[in-house]
């Protein structure tokens, strides 16, 4: 059986237009990926085709060997903050709940164990003493981590993560990495769609780089090259200095 | 205390407030989850879009609750089309679509029957609510209730993010139908309480009321529906007491109980807030 997750000839257009054109990846399960470029690349937007949540004009998505709608229940979605609406009626703990939904699937409601492992969760990622709060009285980086709690509730083996990094501040972001981290060491497969540059060769194993078209996909130290970087920002890059900031 | 004899000597009276109490109720469940998807101007247009379909009903002589049912799907199912099939926007095609159903509608109850039956179709008439329309109210609200707490983890979830619902398996295309298929149902069941005018504000204003108040969506619902049954049964009262047209008297205790919350409400509340900003002032500059 086929051990990769592989992504082939993925096509996606918006009324005409292409927005994600021939892009192509294949890697082993129990990595942490990069997806990475330029504002307006396509990064999320190809996230969600991969996913099947935006059409496909074209493409093949294989999880091992099967289809996401076979995996779906083990797939983890972490929105971007931006997308959500944070004055929404629900606490903290609740929301990490949430997490427990896929695996309890129509007509039974969340148990003992199930909140129990909730706030196992929340205390994952440090928010427990903010198990009482309406999701919007914390800060960004705490959202995130909440956020990331209610994915580890889902107990998948699919993370895919939108923009986690964005306006977080520095203890919010290592918590998040080093959860991360773990995951891949337990076999989990993570994709991250990342726009600072300057962490890149600490946070990835793999990155895919594109912009609109695949640029690179592969090992970060084969992908993170000035050269290859260029193409896809069409920017000249040097040094690796000035890449912190977002290009 | 004439009311309250007259509620115990008249029927009509009886009638009128237990409908409008079922009518208020679904109203505020149903209308939380309208006011936390953002879909308040889709209310509206559902609400204005079933008017075709009693017009329809009258003229082949069925219960207007068939097709009042069926156009306001039509409509949902339309606004859908063009906002996911054109570049126009959601809230323009809500626009497009139920002024030309609310506009053909009018002009059908117009040729099919008298003025006055516009007239209450438009504005209610819980007064005359009839014994089988009270049934359906009631049939109507078990149904709605029931939905709800059968499916309240998936209408939680894919309200709140609904891409995380799709990418884990929710059908939430199908949920977003099936809201808009109750709303439908709700719609009916309030046409002669409030009217197809003034159903939005059963349906937004209370839920926008309990909104203010809590941090959780079941206690939201649950208050909603408190407010919106108060409105409905002191409505009924005051209209009553002063001879003044239901519906509307309805619409205004709703717009009532939200302007005392928005002014009084211990964490939202207008009054609190300045008072809690003068008193930072007032330490910071002491």
């Amino acid at each position: 059986m086929n051990q990769t997750i592989d992504v082939e000839n993925l096509h996606v257009s918006y009324y005409g237009k292409s927005v994600i054109h021939d892009v192509n990846f294949s890697f082993e399960p129990g990595n942490l990926v990069g997806i990475i470029g330029p504002n307006g690349a396509g990064k999320s937007t190809m996230m969600k085709a991969v996913l099947g949540l935006t059409p496909r004009d074209a493409g093949n998505v294989s999880f091992i060997g099967q289809s996401v709608e076979a995996v779906r229940k083990k797939i983890a979605y972490v929105p971007q903050r931006s997308n959500i609406d944070w004055d929404f009626p629900i606490i903290v703990k609740d929301t990490v709940l949430l997490g427990t939904y896929p695996k309890l699937g129509l007509f039974r409601r969340p148990k003992k164990a199930d909140k129990a492992w909730a706030l196992q969760c929340l205390e994952k990622v440090g928010m427990e003493d903010f198990a009482h709060n309406q999701i919007g009285e914390l800060s960004g980086g705490q959202q995130q981590r909440v956020f990331l709690a209610r994915a580890l509730a889902q107990q998948a083996d699919y993370f895919f993560l939108d923009e986690p990094f964005v306006g977080i501040d520095v203890s919010s972001e290592n918590v998040i990495i080093n959860i991360l981290k773990d995951l891949k060491e337990e076999g989990k497969t993570i994709f991250v769609v990342h726009h600072d540059l300057g962490k890149v060769e600490d946070y990835f194993d793999e990155l895919i780089l594109i912009n609109k078209n695949l640029i690179g996909a592969g090992p970060v130290n084969e992908v993170f090259k000035a050269d290859i970087l260029q193409q896809a920002y069409q920017t000249p890059f040097s040094v690796m200095s000035g890449m912190g900031v977002g290009v | 205390m004439d009311f309250f004899q007259d509620m115990i000597n008249y029927e009509f009276l009886q009638k009128a407030l237990i409908t409008s109490t079922v009518v208020g109720i679904i109203c505020g469940v149903i209308g939380s989850f309208i006011v936390l998807r953002g879909m308040a101007l889709m209310g509206d247009a559902l609400s204005h879009a079933v008017l075709p379909g009693v017009a329809i009903s009258y003229m082949v002589g069925i219960n207007y609750f068939y097709g009042a049912v069926l156009t306001g799907i039509l409509t949902a199912l339309g606004i859908g089309y063009i906002s996911e099939n054109s570049r126009v926007k959601n809230d323009s095609s809500i626009g497009i679509v139920f002024s030309a159903a609310f506009a053909l509608g009018v002009i059908l109850i117009t040729k099919a029957q008298s003025a006055t039956d516009l007239q209450q179709i438009l504005f209610g008439n819980v007064l005359s609510v009839r014994s089988s329309d009270m049934w359906l109210t009631i049939i109507i609200g078990a149904i709605v209730l029931l939905a709800i707490l059968l499916f309240y983890k998936e209408l939680l979830v894919s309200s709140f993010d609904e891409t995380m619902a799709a990418a884990y398996g929710l059908k939430t295309k199908v949920i977003h139908y099936a809201i808009m298929v109750l709303l439908t149902l709700v719609t009916v069941a309030s046409l002669q309480t409030v009217g197809v005018i003034l159903v939005v504000s059963m349906l937004i204003t209370p839920a926008a009321t309990a909104y203010l108040l809590t941090n959780r969506l079941s206690t939201m619902i649950a208050l909603a529906a408190f407010f919106g049954a108060i409105s409905a049964v002191s409505g009924i009262y005051i209209s009553f007491i002063y001879n003044m047209p239901t519906g509307p008297v309805i619409a205004l205790a709703t717009t009532a109980i939200f302007v005392a919350t928005l002014l009084l409400s211990p964490k939202q509340g207008v009054l609190w807030r300045a008072l809690r900003k003068i008193k930072q002032r007032q330490t910071i500059s002491g």
